[in-house]
């Protein structure tokens, strides 16, 4: 792949004494989708975290290897590590606001870089409240707290707040899971309009999911990388014996 | 399936049984406070210090040992707050991976929890010797915040424990420090829990009389420095109901009704302070 936005070199990562990723090496290609697929407990959700270094907080983890974003090596940098995850946007499982009113929750990320003047933020708010197409269900009720919304409402609210910070890569781990089937199909045809202008990867076991949207599909089993390519090579001609019989459905 | 349905209703009784009896418990010290104090309860009570020949059933009132009960407890409170929030935080959130460590530090609040509050006020008392410092509000502060601040600590910890990782990891996504996580974040979520926290301490403070015998004393006037002693409502009710005049004991009560009053009337305020934040937590 020429210039992958992110390249991930023999990643291993042991939680106490098991491991959870073993040797993986993965290139991500710039604003495109990339879906990460397998089974679950395979270490999907694991590898995601490690890309913006969520795996930092949790107690017990041994990461070891390269992960290199805009080819700097994320894992062995002299970076602040916030300013690295300014980058990325996460959309996890189920959403979770941030305990404040609606205009805060969008406020939240550019106050903590200093923009502060209320001209400004308001314009912001708005904007990422309209490209996350939540502005007309809450522009009469910005100053209400974001926990009264529905959940499919507050992944939209996640999403604007994700995409407040500016980041250039939007991380998600199986947003929809949580979803009613119409609030998931607008979360699905949003990244396709947002790969236009940022590096979406997305974790899920919905195979029919990763059909629709995929441009390059990583497929994990037990914490290995089995097979990864464009979403044609994937989908219609797979390498791998793994690959063949979990598209067949044979194992979940 | 029939025993099933016996043990159901066996412990249905047994758990109705032990509300009942929690119930009247209070109600039966409400009681006894309330019927033998309301009689000498009036506004001369509340409203002046003692006069010459009170505590031998003449003219005054406790307003000393009021106005020295709020500073006091108030004063302590606060200060531990601002000791005792930072730390709750710290304990929670940047040594989150350190869960030995975490685990001796909760033990020995526990401990300190349990420690009878006479030996605070004798340590207190100690300390305050070897530096000839004489009994004042001061010193009383100082000793109740130290008396308070293990229950401030393991309140406000057991309420940011509950705090959900997703949440955690949404802060930190956004490229929020931990400072910011904490501060912005955990605090927003946990204002209900901290009014209990607040509450506990508060509740303590202003109802420990062994504490401050040695510390901040007890004086007849109100104070108006920090240097100067302190009366107390527990020290007024634990006094005058030593006295052999059935007339001051009953001012005793009256006494334990004030600080029964006082205490409702904070923690219905701060209730309803803490649930004006409430809406905005995001459930587990």
């Amino acid at each position: 792949m020429e210039n992958p936005k992110i390249k991930v070199q023999n990643l291993n990562l042991f939680i106490g004494k098991q491991q959870i990723l073993k040797n993986v090496n993965v290139e991500i290609p710039e604003k495109k989708i990339t879906i990460i697929i397998g089974p679950s407990g395979c270490g999907k959700t694991t590898l995601l975290k490690s890309l913006n270094r969520l795996t930092d907080i949790y107690e017990d983890i041994n990461v070891q290897g390269n992960i290199f974003i805009n080819n700097e090596d994320i894992l062995n940098t002299k970076t602040d590590i916030t300013i690295l995850r300014k980058k990325m946007g996460l959309l996890s499982q189920r959403p979770y606001p941030l305990p404040m009113n609606i205009y805060d929750n969008i406020a939240y990320g550019l106050r903590i870089s200093g923009r502060k003047q209320k001209k400004y933020l308001d314009k912001r708010v708005e904007h990422y409240l309209k490209q996350a197409n939540l502005w007309d269900e809450v522009k009469d009720r910005l100053k209400s707290p974001a926990s009264a919304l529905s959940i499919g409402q507050q992944q939209r609210l996640c999403l604007a707040r994700g995409l407040a910070v500016d980041p250039e890569i939007i991380l998600a781990d199986e947003p929809t899971s949580a979803l009613d089937p119409i609030s998931s199909q607008y979360i699905e045809e949003k990244f396709v309009q947002l790969k236009e202008h940022y590096t979406i990867i997305m974790v899920t076991h919905i195979l029919r999911q990763a059909r629709r949207i995929a441009d390059y599909v990583v497929f994990m089993y037990l914490g290995e990388i089995i097979e990864q390519g464009t979403a044609e090579e994937f989908f219609n001609n797979p390498q791998q014996e793994k690959t063949k019989a979990y598209l067949k459905g044979l194992f979940n | 399936m029939k025993l099933r349905k016996v043990e159901e209703h066996v412990f249905l009784f047994l758990m109705r049984l032990s509300a009942l009896l929690i119930g009247f418990a209070l109600l039966a010290i409400i009681w006894s406070i309330f019927s033998k104090g309301l009689g000498s309860l009036n506004w001369q009570m509340i409203s002046e210090v003692p006069k010459g020949g009170y505590y031998f059933g003449k003219e005054g009132g406790i307003l000393n040992a009021i106005i020295g009960s709020l500073y006091l407890s108030l004063g302590a409170t606060v200060l531990a707050l601002v000791i005792g929030l930072p730390i709750a935080l710290f304990i929670n959130i940047h040594l989150s991976k350190r869960r030995r460590l975490v685990n001796v530090v909760r033990l020995i609040l526990d401990i300190l929890w349990g420690v009878p509050s006479i030996v605070y006020g004798a340590f207190g008392f100690t300390v305050m010797i070897f530096f000839g410092v004489k009994t004042s509000l001061m010193a009383g502060i100082i000793v109740i915040t130290a008396l308070i601040l293990p229950i401030m600590i393991r309140s406000l910890d057991e309420v940011f424990k509950e705090v959900p990782m997703g949440l955690k990891e949404a802060s930190y996504s956004l490229g929020s420090t931990k400072s910011e996580t904490a501060y912005k974040v955990y605090v927003r979520q946990c204002v209900p829990g901290l009014v209990t926290a607040v509450l506990l301490s508060l509740g303590r403070g202003i109802g420990d009389a062994a504490s401050v015998l040695f510390t901040s004393g007890y004086t007849d006037n109100i104070p108006t420095a920090l240097d100067q002693p302190a009366a107390t409502l527990p020290l007024a009710i634990f006094f005058q109901l030593g006295s052999p005049i059935p007339e001051v004991q009953n001012r005793a009560y009256a006494a334990a009704a004030v600080l029964t009053i006082i205490i409702l009337v904070i923690s219905i305020l701060a209730r309803i302070v803490g649930n004006k934040y409430q809406k905005n937590k995001i459930k587990a």
